[in-house]
């Protein structure tokens, strides 16, 4: 069955400086600086997304690039051009081949952001 | 091109050769090789028998090593310093107008933890390839971010492997079992301007007194040689 869940975008034009937060899914594929808070939803950020964030959600996937703390309460995929320095906090963790990370991984530690 | 950006490529170009003819056939494949260590066997029992440790994993991003881990219930750290020595911007003049290493920037910027943090480190192999002038500011740190009794993996050559053998990644596949996988550069590293992507090049081959002397302010060491000209020590905080 498809995926309908409504999903924002913002585009690779698109640069956003402070607190976001919504309650439903986000791909971002431009610059994000501040804060990301989707407690019940995913985030995706694409490959040409630049995040400079703390990042709160249910599942994350990084394709591009995020220097800030990670902490997705079901999932974190980091895809193979993911660039991903910070820590993370998660219940599942997918590292794909050639993703880059810096940071540390807490297996107990998916609740704290 | 300035003489201080010509220095930057070289050294760059310096830690990176690109492939020939003589590299061996797993590491133009980027296939796997399996390789037993006694070291990390000795680790292992330490790893397995205790929870919530803390472990320092230095080299590429491995998701296998950080898996294993976490499902261990040990938190674990990574951080590829290979690739962080190799920034542009570590390139400075000294005071006779020479290129040199910046080597109080790339620990204002690399391994900033804590004192006492890390139960186990997985240095691997970096001692042979990393930037000579890096190599003893990198043991000193890891002294101080490691417990008193924490354990530390290393890996030295014994002898030359030649200019075209691969440097490779370990993944730990077992007890005492590692995986080696021939090293790649992250495209985002490769995007930099003036940036050479190659292979990494082993700089230096330890003699056991050299490992003995940069290993001197821990409180024991212990050699295990294997057949494939590869001595690991493991050294206790």
């Amino acid at each position: 069955m498809a995926d309908t869940r409504e999903v924002a975008h913002i585009g690779k034009s698109v640069v956003i400086k402070g607190e976001l937060s919504g309650s439903e899914d986000l791909y971002v594929d431009g610059s994000v600086e501040g804060t990301i808070e989707l407690k019940d939803n995913r985030l995706t950020v694409g490959p040409n997304g630049r995040v400079r964030a703390n990042i709160n959600a249910k599942g994350v996937i990084v394709e591009g690039k995020v220097d800030g703390k990670i902490a997705a309460s079901e999932r974190a995929e980091l895809r193979p051009t993911a660039v991903v320095n910070g820590d993370l906090s998660t219940k599942r963790i997918v590292i794909d081949e050639g993703a880059f990370f810096k940071g540390a991984v807490d297996p107990g530690d998916s609740s704290k952001s | 091109m300035g003489t201080l950006d010509r220095a930057r490529d070289v050294h760059i170009m310096k830690w990176f050769r690109s492939s020939s003819g003589a590299e061996s056939a797993s590491a133009a494949s980027g296939q796997r090789l399996t390789r037993r260590s006694s070291g990390m066997g000795e680790l292992w029992r330490t790893l397995s028998t205790q929870e919530g440790l803390c472990v320092l994993d230095i080299g590429n991003t491995s998701a296998k090593n950080i898996q294993l881990f976490t499902e261990m219930g040990h938190k674990v750290y990574s951080e590829d310093l290979l690739i962080a020595a190799t920034e542009r911007d570590l390139i400075i003049e000294d005071e006779n107008g020479h290129p040199t290493l910046d080597v109080k920037k790339f620990l204002a910027e690399n391994l900033t933890y804590e004192p006492g943090t890390f139960d186990c480190v997985l240095l691997w192999n970096l001692p042979d390839y990393l930037e000579e002038a890096l190599v003893k500011p990198v043991v000193d740190r890891l002294w101080s971010v490691m417990k008193p009794g924490g354990m530390l993996l290393a890996f030295f050559h014994t002898r030359d492997a030649g200019p075209d053998a691969p440097c490779y990644r370990f993944h730990i596949a077992g007890k005492d079992s590692l995986e080696m996988q021939p090293m790649t550069q992250h495209p985002e590293f490769a995007k930099r301007p003036g940036r050479f992507v190659g292979k990494f090049r082993l700089q230096r081959v330890f003699a056991n007194r050299h490992i003995e002397n940069l290993f001197k302010d821990f409180k024991s060491i212990k050699f295990f040689l294997a057949r494939d000209n590869i001595r690991e020590a493991l050294v206790v905080r």
